[in-house]
């Protein structure tokens, strides 16, 4: 039976995972607009690669087919 | 009205976007399809440089000049280091997923910006760019010729929040979801049959675990119930959050005692139970319509910043907090006058509709006062400002008292009243409790104490008014009326005196009627008519040409517009005069008796006739009054206008409604308040800054708009302009959601009355906790929820 104590500690664990990964994404803006990202997925591939590499690096023309990493 | 947009789909609404004949329902739908079109689809996903986009050459001259002000681009901006920017501008007219794909492919369209994001429920878009390689002006004027012309106004000067607390929120039942599972599977074996089999290890380490689970729960996620109930107290209320923090201690510290003392396991899952379902409750009434703004004042509606002129005649951008007395400064063609200000030169042709009610603008001479608020109609004209922006007596009227209304609000609502005896009540019952187990059964005293406290604990009754009111507040939204908050459910169900604002709100405010009363004129006449009125921007001008059918075919020769006296030119060879009395007839007649506004036409020699323009009033309108009087609400009428039309609204509103005109904008607030103080409870319903202090002063202000996301003065909600008819039904559907608070009270007392029945003969076990309080906040919101959508449906088709 003292496998339970294992069990609800690896439970606590996983959840608490879980827990840590919500919290994430509530303070990193997640949950602030739950329209755009599901419209923006459809645009077209390029808008993804240059908004990945904010940095100031446009995309180069050739890498436009290029898969995002 | 009525076309579905090519594109997406979507209603074009008034004024749809036409190019090769097909309606869209914005620009970005426009270019979509132009790309697709002239692309022959295959190219729409590998589009790198948006050939498609024209960039309109719309001249917006100095517009945004004020945007190359330091001050005001350090205000704007959220964030500037090495030449990097990034602002947040807010585009009113984002509605579509094309909006979205044009905003943030902005960076193709010039190489200093870098990125753009929209934020769809808040029309947000935040622009990274390069601050050296394109200004702020420039993108905003970049938008501008895209047709996405982003507001911005004194409003956004002062810092925005981030939506913080909403944030916090989600937090909270993250935390609150993440112990209630756990605690419940750690309590779980206790409720089986055989529990008292498990061994005494298992017991206390399930105890801990969900002591150690708890603890966030109790100091974290509960926090906001405790603060509420201390403000409260200190107001000498108690408010709802009283017994729920009363409640959540005595749980917290009866099942840290049972734990501590291994007698038990204690009741820690009911209390992360009711903080989750509470906290839920709250979410679901906090929704709130992001995009509108419901805290509006004069900021939003004026201007950043303006032109002055200095001696030499050179032209400089001033932030609108700087204009000073006697500073000079020029308006051009539909620009607002910011402060009260004389005119030194031009003609000024003022639309006061906004501000004052009147519908047609009124000619100024050089040095007469005008007064902020009022658009310029016409060329460009030079003032002198003779007050500061904070000190013109428009923004004067607005700033008086407030705050006056949030402090009454909270104190007298339904829950908070019920609340108070509720506390009471409870008290004495675990009082009487105690005393009668000290002299049977001492042992048991403190536990039924604190056990009528814990089943007492009101979370359903907490539960029903969020339910009922925020499902309420969400029907409304999807039939276009728009709340600022729960609160406002309840107001709107106690009032019974209703007052109309008369321009902008019960008629049209930029279509008139014109009928023509005089000699029958031919086709080949009228058409004649609409070639020379269609020359003219008038309100009456488009009003006439909006009234003849015939097409206007014909040149006009010599066309000359004479300000506030009428228009005149040659068609066909013969002149014709279109305008007031004393323009045509040519005799300075004493103006008309009746202030109807008649427009007279002089062709051929003599006066044919006039056409008779009327306000058009909004469709529904009658409806509404009947509706209104059926249910035997007070109703009256304060127009800023004249009364030429008073005996067409008597017969609209009947004769016992009051009907009064040449209403100034604190003759209407101080009419709200004499009405307030004879014991009324006064819901406004107008639309413009002339309304600002009536419909603050009143219990309900409500304003009507054709555009929600376009300016509207502070009110307490929003009705779409297309939905006016409704009105009766929205008040009426509040009366069924009190009635539905009241039901679901009576609910949750028959489980409270259930289980204190258990809890003063001392037998309260955890189990009996466990299933009473979800089941009775889980029934509560069941029905508040499922009536609330029955009932609005049935009363809104």
């Amino acid at each position: 039976m003292s496998v339970i104590f294992f069990l609800v500690i690896v439970g606590i664990i996983v959840a608490g995972g879980f827990l840590v990964a919500f919290v994430w994404s509530v303070k990193s803006g997640q949950y602030d607009d739950t329209y755009s990202p599901a419209v923006r997925m459809l645009f077209d591939d390029t808008k993804i690669v240059s908004s990945t590499e904010q940095e100031g690096e446009k995309p180069e023309k050739d890498n436009k087919k290029k898969p995002e990493k | 009205m009525g076309l579905k947009c090519l594109h997406c789909g979507e209603s074009c609404g008034k004024n749809p976007v036409m190019w090769d004949d097909e309606p869209f329902c914005c620009y970005g739908c426009k270019t979509v399809y132009q790309i697709l079109n002239e692309k022959k689809l295959e190219k729409y996903y590998d589009i790198q440089r948006m050939p498609g986009i024209k960039l309109e050459k719309v001249d917006v001259g100095n517009k945004y000049a004020y945007l190359d002000n330091e001050d005001v681009k350090l205000k704007l901006l959220d964030f500037l280091d090495g030449g990097i920017g990034k602002v947040s501008l807010y585009v009113p007219v984002i509605h579509c997923a094309s909006c979205i794909w044009l905003l943030e492919n902005l960076h193709t369209l010039n190489a200093g910006i870098i990125s753009s994001s929209v934020n769809f429920p808040k029309k947000l878009v935040s622009v990274t760019f390069k601050e050296n390689e394109v200004s702020l002006r420039q993108l905003v004027e970049l938008m501008a010729s895209i047709h996405y012309i982003p507001e911005i106004n004194l409003n956004h000067l002062d810092k925005k929040d981030s939506g913080k607390s909403e944030r916090d929120l989600l937090l909270k039942i993250g935390i609150a979801g993440f112990s209630l599972l756990n605690v419940m599977l750690y309590n779980f074996p206790e409720y089986l049959p055989g529990s008292n089999q498990l061994s005494e290890t298992f017991v206390k380490f399930f105890g801990w675990m969900s002591f150690i689970l708890v603890l966030p729960v109790v100091f974290y996620c509960a926090n906001d119930y405790y603060l509420s109930a201390f403000k409260g107290l200190r107001h000498k209320v108690i408010n709802i959050d009283v017994p729920i923090t009363l409640g959540i201690f005595t749980l917290f510290f009866q099942s840290t005692y049972d734990i501590i003392a291994g007698s038990g396991i204690g009741y820690l899952d009911s209390l992360v139970g009711l903080v989750f379902f509470l906290l839920v409750g709250k979410w679901y009434q906090s929704k709130t319509y992001r995009a509108l703004s419901f805290e509006r004042d004069y900021k939003s509606y004026f201007p950043v910043a303006v032109t002055t002129l200095d001696d030499e005649g050179g032209e400089h951008s001033l932030s609108i907090a700087d204009i000073k007395e006697g500073d000079t400064i020029l308006i051009r063609n539909e620009e607002l006058v910011p402060a009260d200000a004389i005119l030194l030169k031009g003609s000024a042709n003022i639309d006061y509709s906004f501000v004052t009610g009147e519908a047609i603008p009124v000619e100024k001479k050089q040095g007469e006062l005008l007064f902020a608020g009022g658009r310029q109609m016409g060329r460009n004209i030079i003032l002198k400002v003779s007050k500061s922006v904070k000190q013109s007596y428009l923004t004067q009227l607005w700033n008086q008292d407030r705050h006056q209304k949030e402090t009454v609000s909270n104190l007298n609502n339904v829950i908070n009243s019920v609340s108070k005896y509720f506390t009471i009540v409870v008290l004495i019952v675990a009082a009487s409790a105690a005393i009668y187990w000290q002299f049977n059964n001492p042992l048991l005293t403190i536990f039924a104490f604190t056990s009528v406290l814990i089943i007492a604990c009101p979370c359903a009754l907490a539960l029903t008014v969020p339910f009922t009111f925020g499902g309420t507040m969400r029907e409304f939204g999807r039939k276009g009326f728009y709340l600022k908050n729960a609160e406002v459910i309840e107001y709107l169900h106690k009032i019974d005196t209703v007052i109309f604002d008369k321009t902008g709100t019960i008629t049209l405010s930029h279509t008139m009627k014109a009928e023509f009363k005089g000699e029958l004129l031919s086709d080949e006449q009228l058409s004649m008519i609409k070639s020379l009125v269609a020359n003219s921007a008038h309100p009456l001008s488009i009003a006439i040409k909006n009234s003849i059918s015939q097409p206007a075919v014909y040149e006009v020769e010599n066309f000359k517009e004479i300000p506030s006296l009428g228009i005149s030119g040659i068609v066909r060879g013969s002149r014709i005069n279109i305008g007031s009395k004393i323009f045509v007839m040519g005799t300075c007649a004493i103006p008309d008796k009746e202030y109807s506004t008649n427009v007279y036409v002089f062709a051929k020699n003599k006066v044919l006739g006039y056409f008779k323009i009327e306000n058009v009033y909004r469709q529904g309108l009658e409806e509404v009054i009947r509706d209104l009087k059926k249910y035997h609400y007070e109703i009256f009428l304060l127009s800023g206008d004249n009364d030429a039309e008073k005996s067409t609204l008597a017969k609209i509103f009947g004769n016992d409604t009051r009907l009064l005109f040449k209403q100034s904008p604190t003759d209407k607030r101080d009419f709200v308040r004499k009405l307030k103080e004879s014991g009324k409870t006064v819901l406004m319903i107008g639309d413009g800054l002339n309304d600002a202090g009536a419909l603050m002063e009143s219990n309900v202000g409500l304003t009507i708009a054709d555009d929600i996301y376009s300016f509207s003065p502070a009110c307490d909600g929003i009705i779409e302009a297309g939905r006016f008819g409704n009105l009766t039904k929205f008040i009426r559907i509040t009366h069924t959601s009190i009635n539905i608070v009241k039901i679901s009270f009576l609910i949750s007392f028959f489980y409270n009355v259930v289980g204190i029945g258990f809890a003063v003969q001392g037998n309260l076990s955890p189990l009996v906790a466990a299933i009473l309080m979800p089941i009775s906040s889980i029934s509560v919101v069941a029905f508040a929820g499922f009536s609330v959508k029955t009932f609005s449906k049935k009363k809104i088709d």
